[in-house]
């Protein structure tokens, strides 16, 4: 659209102190017939005349384009602004006028909306500039093609590249000489930006057509039957063409024969045995031949519509070389876009296994020291959430409560994990499928308790405002905020968890008790708080990403079970008892999904369901992990 | 006289460790052999490969006449073969009767379907007394073997492997927990059965072992470092060395 | 030396048969269509479905409670069984209907017109009118019913193959076969599944070619199928764990690797189980889906199939009465508290409602129970009988020293 370049010009004139203009008055005066009467082809320097007057020329034209324009019985041009109305020359207002309004045809209009850009494009403040350039890469014409070639050279380097950008997009699509349009093709060749594939895909658009000898036209590929290209495709495009009679419908021939209903009869063959698509297609042939019913084609005529008919495809755009060049940009910009959707995919995956590393680790934690499988993980993560809500609802700055709840989830959590630890798991040793169970009742408890609480509509838990929006590379590149964050905050535990495992004490006796628990109870490690703290932790881990996952899903309380079987899943992948193994089921597990996901895109479903029977299959080559445990214990 | 089992340059290591260098050992029918060796010598693992718990990284095993290859064979395949482990730690199935332990122990088709089919003739349950009495356990057989004292878990186990009537027997530290009344018993067990199979018995306990007053293989570092009577291979100066320390 | 045939060396099979026999006289008697009245027709259905899920109980404690696999995936194999048997009910009666009204047409319609008016009314609500392949048996009630067990077992045969070949096992193998259960779930879910994705099988209550046998009357038979398929699968999961093969599959879920070296095939023998447990739990499926009238993917959701272990454990695992009583007793407690009509509890400032508590009451009970009576309800009844010794060997041991 041009308005809002109009309008912006209006504005800025607006603004100007209202003065007389000798010369803009001169020349109104000189042509007032061709402005009330302009001719595409002639009022081009009557154009170009009234802008070079000044800034209230310039509001002339936009107006005239703009069809606020009249001329009143005595022969002054007014500016119309709703009710109120000015001179075009003076800037004066004047009240009740009552102009002829002018209604220049859409020609006379792109010559005076190119002047016009023309103008700004060469206006020395940069920032007109920049506005004007932008209009004509929404909207451009071939008017302003010209306009930009005319323009004066550009000083600032990124409006000039902008620049030649646009005229090379608009050469692409107006330039009248075929030559100058391969050559902004080829200038362009590489880019992925979507004005350049818009720009495109108008020229390689094709249309199919069928015709017993080659057509006179750039042909883009001759078709042959079969492939993505079916029979009954080159069936309905030489019943388009009038080549083939339409073929039969079994709708159209029931209704038909419906229609000749004799006696309980239909040319002869009664009713009753019409239910035999054979006996259908006798008695229409019968009709047929008494020449109750149209023809229809029979499989016949159709074979031999299709031998003697060749199929092609053929271009639109009609010059051979544009052709050409555009399908050799389109491949390589396809293959740049692969390359660029590969790395977006990638970005995709890194955030999406950030988010199962954090809600996988305190699982990790716990199955690897006691071989346990805490089916109310899941809930700890929910409890995180809410938790995090909580904190929302009382403290109002974002900023602020995100960092109070990240702690505070941490802490409730890690107390649940320690009660949960002390009143049911330290009395179920060594029994890991009761464990199983007896978590699972926790987890059905406390999701009904998470219900009964906080209901069971979804919460809101929103991020603060510099997390929000996303870090755009290109047209194809972009990553919300939100999800740089996550990876951040999986990288930051993922540093932890190092730290604490190989530089505190803490971290030397869990895995003292992981790998041997007798020989670490006999050195005065006492595994039950070594189990305890690490139970506390990965849970307390567990309501981090819990705040981390609340931010940008739903916080409710199925919150949890949405995020435990990938879980498991990341935990089982990687293989236990090592944190680099999480991490590369977590690696393993998001990246698949993603490319699944890229594969099938409209199917969620499917993606996770071929996402499982992957890892089953996984499973069989790798049944304890990417990174297994080592040594006597694993045998155990 | 062919031999029974033909353990042929097996090696086999774990992270990087040699557990087993290169072994080779032989065994024949009807032969009782005692194998030593300090702690980490490979004893184990030996049996493990033997029993096809572990695969080696190089070598073959071979058991039979004609020889089959075992290396393809899983575990099960092997035991049916007619090769029968005995653990160091009793390992019986202590929720069941001393009576349905030996039952399932009994040399008879082992597919789930024949299983399925097996019903108890007049025959094998006069072969599971046998079998009970023979360890001293027909006083016990209706009893869940879990409420069985630790030496009668350990005949029960032995009950067990005699009910396979394996022809290679691979025992693990017989002696272990047991009195010094039992191990006389275990003895002349041991010597008893090795006139009809091939026995092999893994022992630390160089009194036991003397007792059983066979040929010795000693183990050292996955290979073997000396054979022959024990009175042989306690005068190599080898064997002194790895056994009296450096 | 006769055996006593196995039924009379387990009087527990006899004392479960004669209870069913008694409760389905009993509620024959109390019912609308042949009886009282006592008991509305809906009741009927809960408790004909009620026996269903004790039959699929009897097959987890099969596959739990005596193989030692905490199988998460059962109603995954229910779930199969109903919408095998969904299949036809749907098809058959969708064709009845589009027969009737294709009948005014004055032509009459083709098989093929037939079909696609079928098609169109089964899938329309998903957009589809074409049939998919997996109804191309949906016509034929013989097929569907064959297909009933072979579905499921097929899919136990191969995921238990490919799962205890590669020694899965434990926590491990439970995660996996939830995993399997959500994968399946999930596949369900989508519309071009072919099983009309979250819309489920609908209008199963209705039985194509018994359309003037009223509801009462039908949810009578059901309950009787029900009761004589849960009495069939309880006489042969107890002939299967009685003899030497229940030995055996005790002892695998005791001690694998020492099975192993007794020379079993271990793997075959969990298969064998596992499979045969999936097809128990197929056949319990097909025949709760006709009195509940509606299957969806929701149904198979895992959560489902852990709520049959809770049913098994506080009934009692390793003993087969246990899983029925832990089925019976926690279903219809469930359906009691959640149905709205327990009777709140007035405290002061807090009134409990049962419709909102009785899930983490459940859940709490469940953690009880798991740590202060891990041999569940079936475990209180041993310590209230006296011990009895294990009666069967004893003959054989005097018989032997004789």
């Amino acid at each position: 659209m041009i308005r809002p370049l109009i309008a912006l010009v209006l504005t800025l004139c607006l603004a100007l102190p209202a003065s007389a203009n000798p010369a803009l008055e001169a020349v109104i005066a000189d042509n007032l017939d061709q402005i009330q009467k302009p001719s595409r082809k002639t009022v081009e320097p009557l154009v170009a005349e009234i802008a070079a007057t000044g800034p209230e020329g310039l509001a002339l034209l936009s107006a005239w384009a703009g069809r606020a324009l009249g001329v009143t019985d005595d022969g002054r041009l007014l500016i119309v602004d709703g009710d109120s109305a000015r001179d075009a020359v003076t800037g004066a207002a004047v009240p009740d006028a009552d102009p002829k309004m002018l209604r220049p045809n859409s020609g006379v209009r792109s010559v005076i909306e190119s002047a016009l850009v023309a103008g700004e494009i060469s206006s020395p403040d940069p920032a007109r500039r920049a506005a004007a350039l932008a209009s004509i890469a929404r909207d451009g014409t071939a008017g302003h093609l010209a306009a930009l070639r005319a323009a004066p050279p550009e000083a600032d380097p990124a409006l000039a590249a902008q620049r030649e950008r646009a005229t090379n997009l608009l050469a692409i699509r107006f330039d009248p000489d075929p030559a100058a349009r391969v050559a902004a093709i080829e200038g362009m060749a590489g880019d992925v930006g979507l004005d350049f594939r818009a720009a495109l895909n108008p020229l390689l658009a094709v249309t199919r057509v069928a015709s017993p000898t080659e057509p006179k036209a750039n042909i883009a590929r001759e078709l042959t039957i079969g492939g993505d290209f079916p029979r009954e495709a080159a069936i309905a495009l030489l019943t388009a063409n009038g080549t083939l009679q339409p073929r039969l419908t079994p709708a159209d021939q029931r209704n038909a024969l419906a229609a000749n209903i004799v006696d309980g009869a239909v040319a002869g063959i009664p009713v009753a045995e019409l239910d035999d698509p054979a006996a259908r297609d006798r008695a229409y042939e019968a009709l047929e031949a008494a020449g109750a019913v149209p023809p229809a084609a029979t499989d016949a005529e159709a074979e031999a519509a299709l031998a003697a008919n060749r199929f092609f495809e053929t271009y639109a755009e009609a010059d051979r070389a544009v052709t050409d060049a555009a399908r050799a940009a389109q491949t390589r910009a396809q293959v740049r876009l692969a390359a660029m959707t590969g790395i977006d995919l990638g970005l995709d995956a890194l955030s999406l296994a950030s988010i199962y590393f954090l809600a996988a680790i305190g699982l990790a934690i716990t199955f690897g020291v006691m071989r346990v499988i805490n089916m109310a993980h899941g809930e700890f993560i929910m409890m995180g959430a809410y938790t995090g809500y909580v904190t929302q609802t009382l403290i109002a700055n974002r900023t602020l409560s995100l960092v109070v709840a990240l702690p505070l989830a941490f802490a409730v959590t890690f107390a649940a994990g320690v009660l949960l630890y002390r009143l049911v798991i330290r009395h179920l040793a060594n029994r890991p499928l009761e464990t199983l169970l007896a978590t699972f009742g926790v987890s059905i408890a406390l999701q009904q308790l998470a219900k009964n609480i906080f209901g069971t509509q979804a919460r809101p838990l929103t991020a603060p405002a510099w997390l929000e929006g996303s870090i755009t590379v290109n047209d194809v590149i972009s990553i919300s905020s939100i999800r740089v964050a996550i990876f951040v905050l999986a990288l930051l535990f993922l540093g932890l968890f190092l730290f604490i495992m190989k530089r505190t004490r803490l971290g030397l006796e869990v895995r003292a008790v992981t790998q041997n628990p007798g020989m670490s109870a006999s050195m005065g490690i006492n595994p039950d708080r070594i189990a305890m703290m690490t139970f506390g932790l990965g849970s307390g881990i567990a309501g981090i990403a819990g705040v981390a996952i609340g931010l940008f899903a739903q916080v409710t309380s199925e919150l949890g079970q949405q995020y435990i079987v990938q879980s498991f899943m990341t935990v089982v992948v990687g293989g236990v008892g090592n944190i680099w193994g999480t991490l590369a089921g977590a690696a393993l597990i998001g990246g698949l999904s993603k490319v699944i996901e890229f594969f099938n895109p409209s199917n969620t479903l499917a993606a996770q369901t071929f996402m499982i029977l992957f890892i089953v299959i996984f499973i069989q080559f790798r049944p304890r992990g990417i990174i297994p445990q080592r040594g006597r214990a694993a045998e155990a | 006289m062919s031999a029974l089992l033909e353990v042929d340059g097996i090696s086999v290591s774990f992270d990087g460790f040699r557990a087993i260098n290169n072994l080779s050992f032989n065994i024949g029918e009807a032969e009782l052999r005692a194998v030593i060796g300090p702690n980490g010598a490979g004893k184990t693992t030996f049996m493990d490969i033997v029993t096809g718990k572990t695969r080696p990284d190089a070598g073959d095993v071979t058991f039979g006449t004609p020889p089959k290859s075992l290396l393809r064979m899983n575990e099960a395949q092997i035991a049916r073969e007619g090769i029968g482990r005995k653990f160091q730690r009793p390992t019986v199935f202590e929720d069941q009767t001393v009576a349905d332990n030996l039952t399932m122990a009994l040399k008879a088709k082992r597919s789930p379907f024949a299983v399925l089919g097996w019903r108890p003739s007049a025959e094998s349950q006069a072969r599971v007394a046998e079998l009970a009495s023979e360890v001293g356990l027909a006083s016990q057989i209706a009893r869940k073997a879990g409420e069985l004292s630790h030496g009668q878990k350990q005949w029960l186990e032995i009950g067990m492997l005699l009910a396979q009537e394996p022809r290679l027997l691979l025992v693990d530290e017989p002696a272990a927990g047991m009195t010094l009344a039992e191990r006389e018993q275990t003895t002349a067990l041991l010597v008893r059965l090795a006139e009809s199979r091939a026995v092999v018995v893994v022992e630390h306990d160089m009194d036991f072992v003397r007792r059983l007053n066979c040929k010795v293989t000693v183990l050292h570092q996955g290979a073997v470092l000396a054979e022959g009577s024990l009175d042989h291979v306690t005068r190599n100066p080898d064997v002194i060395e790895v056994y009296l320390g450096r | 030396m006769t055996r006593k045939p196995f039924i009379l060396r387990n009087p527990s099979i006899l004392i479960v048969l004669a209870v069913l026999a008694l409760f389905t006289v009993a509620v024959t008697a109390l019912s609308a269509a042949y009886g009282t009245g006592a008991i509305p027709t809906s009741m009927v259905k809960v408790l004909g479905k009620t026996l269903c899920l004790a039959l699929a109980a009897v097959a987890m404690d099969l596959v739990w409670g005596y193989l030692g696999i905490l199988s998460l995936g059962q109603m995954a194999f229910f779930a199969l069984g109903g919408y095998m048997i969904g299949q036809w009910l749907m098809y058959a009666r969708t064709e009845a209907i589009v027969a009737a009204s294709m009948a005014g047409n004055p032509i009459p319609p083709t098989p093929q017109e037939l079909q696609e008016g079928v098609a169109n009314q089964i899938f329309g609500v998903v957009g589809s009118a074409d049939l998919p392949l997996v109804w191309s048996f949906a016509h034929s009630l013989p097929l569907q019913l064959i297909l009933v067990v072979a579905v499921p077992g097929l899919l136990a045969l191969v995921f238990g193959w490919l799962a205890f070949r590669s020694r899965v096992n434990g926590v491990y193998l439970s995660i996996l076969t939830q995993a399997m259960t959500l994968a399946l779930a999930l596949w369900l879910f989508q519309n071009d599944s072919g099983f009309r994705g979250n819309n489920g099988l609908s209008g199963l209550q209705n039985i194509p070619g018994l359309d003037g046998i009223d509801q009462a009357t039908l949810s009578v038979w059901f309950l009787w199928a029900s009761a004589a398929a849960l009495g069939l699968a309880y006489v042969l999961a107890a002939w299967v764990v009685s003899g030497k093969f229940g030995s055996v599959i005790r002892a695998i879920r005791d001690d694998e690797t020492r099975v192993r070296f007794l020379g079993y095939p271990v793997e075959g023998f969990k298969l064998a189980v596992f499979t045969l447990a999936a097809m128990l739990t197929a056949v319990a499926g097909a025949l709760y889906y006709p009195q509940a009238g509606i299957i969806n993917p929701a149904e198979l959701m895992p959560i489902a199939s852990i709520y049959l272990a809770v049913w098994v454990a506080i009934g009692g695992r390793g003993r087969l009465y246990g899983a029925i009583i832990g089925a019976v007793v926690v279903s219809l407690l469930s359906s009691w508290f959640t149905g709205g009509r327990a009777p709140a509890i007035h405290l002061p400032g807090y009134t409990v409602n049962w419709v909102d508590w009785w899930q983490v009451a459940l859940g709490l009970g469940f953690v009880l129970v798991t740590l202060f009576a891990p041999k569940g309800i079936a475990g209180l009844f041993d310590r209230l009988s006296p011990p009895r010794r294990v009666p069967a060997p004893e003959p054989q041991a005097k018989e032997a020293q004789a």
